[in-house]
């Protein structure tokens, strides 16, 4: 069994959103309940698809296997499944996945009695991943406007829609979204070396949170605190996660044109457009 | 669960005597300056008080430093617009100041082509390294380790490359970053459809996903320790010192959830290096660009991971 010295007090029953005790059980560290159950349907299923479609592909090569969506011609419809129907497929297994994983989150919360801190979290990604491959594509009227499955083709999406909408460092939603991931990743860094720091001192004992507190304070003249900083660092990566959505569903849809275009109305304020 | 155990922001506030911090290593410099004041509005989000804030040598260069380069820029700015202020504020976000043309090499270049632009950039070199020299100074005053620093040190690793190294490997300072907000941006664009797609250099692969990874992993760990705040799990030295329960809960959670979790203490190495790594990587692949590989998809097609795409394949994202 792999159980961890303190961990048998905690494997209690109970805690399950659907079927009681049915599933209540765990399998070596994992947890499984009706939500781990239902997942594993979808992961084996989208993965099996997955290597169906790359064997009816032209390549093995792992870099370049690829699953495209309909193409845009095809518009909402179902497709068969060498013409974009495999990645619908995948598409609903891959949501379905993810939304039965941030459920049996919820479930082991319960368990231990914690908050919903993470499993919230995990639904802004999956918000985000929903955004790129359903509300959008279904705004824009055609599947194919979703990014196809596959290590490069994925990121050869990315720079193409950039191109096409000029550019889109100029998108203000791309910018806030970007900002944002930068700051989390500068948060990061200084809350983990400061912890770190505290518990592997450069002298004698081990330092308490008020050398931390102390040190920001010293550093930069404030320290948001050990409680606050789980609290900006979890508001900054979500809204990393929730303004990179927005950048995409507003392109195509609510902008249509070039984002360097975008910036105009500011040049053209009545007060100045004539300078 | 009820609501009041999510902990979404602070619901009582305590106030009592300011803190005016920690006593310092003998030999080190305990000035402090500035009269602490709270904020309620931070109260509900983590520590009302501002301040003290210590200043020092390295401080004090650090901030005249600084206050120069961004006086300089804004000089040329408005020089720009012929001291116009509106359209100072028109043309802002497009206002830009260059480094000198490539013809100068190395060299000096007169001051409104680009002279300004070196001075200014000295003047930023010691506003960083000084509080850099700051991260240090206060790390060992207070006894700590010098975990700060070195992070600190990987994101100015990446600054060196793209104002300094890189431009003196190619011998221009043509080459580096102009200062502007719209302008640094064309810079960024420019430089990856020069060098054929940045998103083929694998450091440049790598720093994404250490960007991505370090935001992940901060939803992941800001999201734990909220959840088990109710259990004391934001004490996190003491919970690192002596595990208790909160510890206990949170390393289950993921255990159970994906197979695997990390310490206390583990999941701050995790997160060190997922962003020290950002920085270190993203500047490596900056380093490469231009001085080892001149275009970056070639580069990936050679080496048998670049993709070819024929007629019979729609290039994906192509029509929006």
């Amino acid at each position: 069994m792999a159980l961890l010295s303190f961990e048998r007090k905690y494997r209690v029953r109970g805690g399950t959103l659907v079927g009681g005790s049915l599933f209540d059980f765990w399998v070596g560290p994992f947890y499984v309940g009706f939500f781990g159950v239902v997942g594993m349907f979808f992961t084996l299923l989208g993965v099996a698809l997955i290597f169906y479609g790359a064997a009816i592909g032209p390549t093995w090569n792992p870099w370049l296997i690829s699953i495209y969506p309909p193409k845009v011609e095809a518009g909402l419809a179902m497709m068969p499944l060498n013409e974009g129907g495999l990645w619908q497929i995948i598409t609903i297994c891959a949501l379905g996945s993810f939304g039965c994983w941030a459920l049996r989150e919820v479930e082991i919360c319960n368990k231990l009695g914690m908050g919903y801190h993470v499993p919230f979290a995990f639904s802004v990604a999956i918000l985000a991943y929903a955004t790129l491959v359903v509300i959008r594509p279904v705004w824009m009227g055609a599947w194919g406007y979703a990014f196809p499955y596959g290590i490069w083709t994925h990121l050869d999406w990315v720079s193409n829609v950039g191109y096409n909408y000029g550019n889109f460092h100029y998108n203000p939603a791309h910018m806030i979204a970007v900002s944002l991931f930068f700051t989390t990743t500068l948060a990061l860094a200084l809350h983990g070396s400061l912890i770190l720091s505290a518990t592997n001192p450069s002298e004698k004992e081990v330092r308490t949170p008020d050398h931390e507190d102390t040190y920001f304070r010293d550093f930069i003249g404030y320290s948001v605190g050990p409680l606050g900083i789980h609290r900006l660092g979890l508001l900054l990566a979500l809204n990393a996660g929730l303004w990179s959505a927005i950048c995409i569903v507003i392109t195509g849809t609510l902008w249509e044109d070039q984002w360097v275009y975008w910036w105009d109305w500011y040049l053209n304020l009545p007060f100045w457009a004539d300078l | 669960m009820a609501l009041e155990y999510q902990n979404i922001f602070t619901q009582v506030q305590v106030q009592g005597p300011a803190e005016m911090g920690m006593p310092v290593e003998a030999g080190w410099n305990s000035d402090r300056v500035g009269t602490p004041s709270f904020s309620k509005l931070a109260g509900w989000f983590g520590n009302a008080q501002l301040g003290p804030i210590h200043l020092g040598f390295f401080g004090v260069i650090s901030l005249i430093a600084f206050a120069l380069w961004f006086f300089i820029v804004g000089l040329n700015f408005w020089i720009q617009v012929d001291f116009n202020p509106a359209r100072f504020l028109k043309e802002l976000f497009y206002l830009s100041l260059d480094p000198p043309a490539e013809e100068y090499g190395l060299g000096m270049a007169p001051l409104m082509e680009g002279g300004w632009w070196v001075i200014s950039s000295v003047f930023l070199l010691v506003a960083v390294l000084a509080w850099w020299a700051r991260s240090y100074s206060r790390a060992r005053a207070l006894g700590m380790g010098y975990h700060v620093c070195w992070a600190f040190a990987s994101a100015i690793w990446l600054f060196l490359v793209l104002g300094l190294i890189r431009p003196l490997m190619m011998g221009s300072w043509a080459e580096a970053v102009p200062y502007g907000i719209f302008p640094h941006l064309d810079w960024t664009n420019n430089f990856s459809l020069t060098y054929g797609n940045l998103f083929y250099n694998p450091f440049h692969a790598l720093s994404i996903v250490f960007l991505y990874g370090s935001t992940l992993l901060f939803a992941m760990h800001g999201a734990t320790i909220l959840a088990v705040t109710r259990v004391g799990g934001d004490r996190e030295v003491e919970q690192i010192l002596d595990r208790g329960t909160a510890s206990e809960r949170a390393g289950l959670f993921w255990r159970w959830t994906m197979g695997f979790n990390a310490t206390m203490e583990g999941i701050h190495r995790w997160a060190w290096w997922f962003a020290v790594l950002c920085t270190l990587t993203g500047g490596i692949g900056i380093l490469l660009t231009g001085t080892v590989v001149d275009n970056w998809y070639e580069w990936a097609v050679d080496h048998g991971y670049g993709p070819v795409y024929t007629d019979d394949i729609e290039l994906p994202g192509i029509n929006g």
